[in-house]
C-alpha cells in the first residue's frame, strides 16, 4: 500500500511539473506556435522554458507547492505525533524512502521527514502570500505615484523613506511582540507591512520611465482616458522589473519568517514550521546534527529555487542580455 | 458621449465650412513654460487657420515653438510645467481652451489626431499592431474585439501594408521604419478625423521612403478631405504637399504665404535664409550659406524683431520694435493674397 502511494506521488509530481503554469511569472500563453508572433510576454516564455536555470527552479517550486498543497501525499504520519520510543540519537534511516524515519527522529519522537513535508506549508504561504500583498499594494502605490506625480509622489515617497528606514526583522520582531497568539496570517500581515517598499519604488521608477515614452503621448493624443493608458500602456512596460524583485522577494521573506520562528517569534508551537524545527534542533546539535541538517537544507533549497527562477526571469525579460 | 453622439447623428459639414467658419483657427495663442531658470516663452501669439482640405505647413528651427503649438491645439501639452497664458483654439468656431478634460479627450482621436515622429517609440512595444489599431474603434465607438480587428486589417490595407490580414498580429519591431509610420497614419486616420496634425512624420525615414510615406499621407488627406498640418524643419517635403506655409521664429510667426510665393519670393529675411541654406548642385564648390549664430534663449528673447541678432538688414528699429505681421503687398501696392511678413523692412527683401 504505502509504496502504491508512493508511485502516485511521483507520477503528480512530475505531471504537475509540466504544467508550470501555477509558478509561471510570465503570464505567457503556454506553448507558442512557430508561425505566430510573439508578444514581449511569450517571447519571454520561450526563452525561459530553454534555460536550465529555470527549469530546475521551475521543477523544484512546483514540488513545493505540491508539497504545501497536499503534505499527506508525501507522508502519512502526524508531524505532532511524538512517540518517545523513536529515540533522536538513531541515525537516519535513508534507504527507507519516504518512511516517518526516512530522515530519523527529533528530540520528542516526531518524525523529521514528516515535519519537513508539512513545514513547507507555513514557509509558501509566507512566501507566496506576502509577496502578493506586496505585489499589488506596493505595485499599486508605485504606480499611482509615479503616474500622477506632484503632491502624492512627494507624500507616498516621504512614507516609503520611513518604512525603508525601518530594518526589516527587527522591525517584524516589534510588530509580532505585540501579537500573542500568532497565526500565519499576523506573520503575513506583519511582513507585508513591512515589506512593500521595494516594490513601490521599483514600480514608481519603471512608470515614471514608462509614462514619458512616445507612445503613452500618442495614445494620449488619440484619445485614450487615463484607466486605460495605466492599465495597456503603462503597466504592461513597467511590470517586468517588478515580477523580478518580487521573484527575488519571495525567498527573502521565507528566510525571515524562519528566522522569526527560530527566535520565537513566529507561529505557535502547534504549527509545523521549518523556523521552528531549526531552532529546537540546535539544542541536540552536537549530538544529532541530522535534525538540524533536514529543515535547514530544505530551506535553502527553497529559497535557492525562488532567487534562480527571480534571475532566469530577470534574463529572459531583459533585452539588454539577450 | 454627448459629444460624440450629436456630432455623428449630424453628418459633419466637411469642405470649407457652409458659414465661412475655418476648421480650425488658432488665435493670438501664447504659451510659456515656468523652469528653474525663469519663464521660458515658447509661443508668442501665433495666428492660423487650417480649411478642410487645405495643408498649412509649419517651419521652423527645433526650439521655434511649432511642437508645442501643436501639442496646444491637440491638448496634450504638459501643464505644469507648461501653461497657455493666452489667447484662443477654435475648432469648428469653438474654443477648445474652454472646454472640459473629459469633452477635448473625446475629440482626440475622433476629431483630430495626431501622428508623431518617431513611430517605433510611438507605438507601445508590448501590444501587437492590430491591437493598437483596433484600440481606436473599441475606445471612441465601443466595438468588439473581432470587428476591431476587421477594421485594423481594412486601415492596414488602406496604408498599403503588404499580406495586412497576416500581420495583423505583429508586433511594432517585426515592420521597418517605413512601414511604422504607415501604421500610425493608419491610426491616426483610423475615425476619418476632420484635422490631423503631423509633426515631422518623415524626419526619422530615410529619403526614398519619406517620399512614399507623404505622397501617402497627401493622398489620403485629398480623399477624407481634412485639414492636414504639417509641422517640419525640411524645406524640400513642404514644397510638395502643402498649400500654403507659415514659418516660425522664436515662438512667432514671421511669415505666411502660400508655397510657390513663398519660394520664389520669400519677405522675411529669415526666410530668405533658410533657402539661401538649402545644398544646391549649381553651387557646388562653394562654401554654403548659413544663417549665422544661434537661435534665441526663450527665457530671454531679444527685445525689438527676435530675429536680429542674427540679421544682416538689422537697423535701430529692429532692436527696439516687435514688427506685427504685416501684410505683403506687390511693388504697386496691390495686395499678395495670404502674404503677410513680420519684418520692418519687408519691402526691401521682397523688391531688393
Amino acid at each position: 500500500m504505502p509504496e502504491n502511494t508512493v508511485k502516485m506521488k511521483k507520477n503528480d509530481a512530475a505531471t504537475a511539473a509540466e504544467e508550470p503554469t501555477a509558478v509561471g511569472p510570465t503570464v505567457a500563453e503556454a506553448g507558442p506556435a512557430p508561425e505566430k508572433p510573439r508578444s514581449l510576454g511569450a517571447d519571454a516564455w520561450a526563452d525561459l522554458i530553454r534555460r536550465p536555470l529555470f527549469l530546475i527552479s521551475a521543477v523544484l517550486i512546483v514540488f513545493l507547492l505540491v508539497m504545501a498543497a497536499f503534505p499527506s501525499l508525501f507522508s502519512s504520519t502526524d508531524p505532532t505525533a511524538g512517540d518517545l520510543s523513536n529515540h533522536f540519537l538513531d541515525k537516519p534511516k535513508l534507504g527507507s524512502l519516504f518512511q516517518p524515519d526516512w530522515f530519523g527522529y527529533d528530540a520528542q519522537g516526531r518524525s523529521i521527514y514528516s515535519r519537513v513535508v508539512y513545514g513547507a506549508r507555513v514557509s509558501i504561504m509566507v512566501g507566496v502570500g506576502v509577496t502578493l500583498l506586496t505585489t499589488v499594494f506596493g505595485g499599486l502605490l508605485g504606480m499611482l505615484a509615479g503616474y500622477f506625480g506632484g503632491f502624492w509622489d512627494t507624500a507616498l515617497s516621504r512614507i516609503t523613506d520611513v518604512f525603508f528606514g525601518i530594518p526589516f526583522i527587527l522591525g517584524a520582531m516589534v510588530v509580532l511582540n505585540a501579537f500573542t497568539d500568532r497565526t500565519v496570517w499576523t506573520v503575513i500581515g506583519a511582513l507585508a507591512f513591512l515589506g512593500w517598499t521595494t516594490i513601490a519604488r521599483v514600480m514608481r521608477g519603471a512608470v515614471i520611465t514608462a509614462k514619458h515614452a512616445d507612445y503613452v503621448v500618442a495614445a494620449k493624443a488619440l484619445g485614450a482616458g487615463t484607466g486605460r493608458i495605466l492599465r495597456k500602456h503603462v503597466l504592461p512596460n513597467a511590470i517586468a522589473p517588478v515580477i523580478v524583485v518580487a521573484t527575488i522577494q519571495l525567498g527573502v521573506v521565507i528566510v525571515a519568517e524562519s528566522t522569526l520562528s527560530y527566535l520565537g517569534l513566529g507561529l505557535g508551537t502547534n504549527d509545523v514550521s521549518w523556523g521552528a524545527d531549526i531552532s529546537d534542533a540546535v539544542k541536540s546539535i552536537r549530538n544529532a546534527p541530522h535534525i538540524l541538517f533536514f529543515p535547514a537544507g530544505m530551506l535553502s533549497l527553497t529559497v535557492l529555487a525562488f532567487i534562480m527562477l527571480g534571475d532566469a526571469v530577470r534574463e529572459a525579460l531583459d533585452p539588454k542580455l539577450r | 458621449m454627448t459629444l460624440l453622439d450629436k456630432t455623428d447623428s449630424v453628418p459633419s459639414p466637411r469642405g470649407a465650412g457652409d458659414d465661412g467658419t475655418p476648421l480650425l483657427e488658432v488665435r493670438d495663442l501664447h504659451v510659456e513654460f515656468h523652469t528653474r531658470d525663469g519663464v521660458a516663452k515658447a509661443v508668442n501669439g501665433v495666428n492660423y487657420t487650417v480649411d478642410a482640405g487645405e495643408t498649412l505647413a509649419v517651419l521652423g528651427e527645433s526650439g521655434s515653438g511649432k511642437s508645442v503649438t501643436a501639442q496646444a491645439i491637440m491638448g496634450i501639452l504638459d501643464m505644469p510645467p507648461g501653461k497657455i497664458s493666452k489667447g484662443e483654439i477654435l475648432f469648428r468656431g469653438q474654443d477648445m481652451l474652454k472646454m472640459s478634460g473629459e469633452e477635448r479627450r473625446k475629440m482626440r482621436g475622433a476629431k483630430m489626431a495626431m501622428i508623431f515622429q518617431d513611430a517605433l517609440s510611438s507605438l507601445n512595444p508590448v501590444l501587437s499592431v492590430g491591437y493598437q489599431l483596433g484600440e481606436m474603434f473599441r475606445v471612441h465607438q465601443g466595438m468588439s474585439k473581432k470587428e476591431a480587428k476587421a477594421k485594423a486589417i481594412e486601415l492596414m490595407d488602406r496604408v498599403r501594408i503588404p499580406a495586412a490580414a497576416a500581420r495583423v498580429g505583429d508586433y511594432p519591431h517585426q515592420f521597418s521604419g517605413g512601414m511604422r509610420q504607415r501604421i500610425m497614419i493608419a491610426m491616426a486616420l483610423a475615425l476619418e478625423p476632420d484635422l490631423i496634425i503631423a509633426d515631422e512624420p518623415t524626419t526619422a525615414l530615410d529619403v526614398t521612403v519619406q517620399a512614399q510615406v507623404m505622397d501617402l499621407l497627401a493622398e489620403l488627406q485629398r480623399e477624407f478631405n481634412m485639414g492636414l498640418i504639417l509641422i517640419t524643419h525640411d524645406l524640400g517635403v513642404v514644397a510638395d504637399v502643402a498649400d500654403k506655409i507659415a514659418v516660425m521664429y522664436a515662438g512667432r510667426i514671421v511669415e505666411t504665404a502660400p508655397v510657390r510665393e513663398l519660394y520664389k519670393r520669400p519677405a522675411h529675411p529669415y526666410t530668405k535664409g533658410l533657402l539661401e541654406s538649402i545644398p544646391r548642385l549649381d553651387q557646388k564648390g562653394q562654401e554654403l550659406y548659413a544663417i549665422k549664430g544661434l537661435p534665441p534663449n526663450l527665457t530671454r528673447i531679444p527685445t525689438g524683431c527676435a530675429f536680429n541678432p542674427r540679421c544682416a538688414q538689422a537697423q535701430d528699429v529692429c532692436r527696439t520694435d516687435v514688427p506685427p505681421l504685416l501684410q505683403v503687398t506687390e511693388r504697386d501696392g496691390g495686395e499678395l493674397a495670404g502674404r503677410g511678413s513680420a519684418c520692418h523692412f519687408w519691402k526691401e527683401t521682397i523688391h531688393g
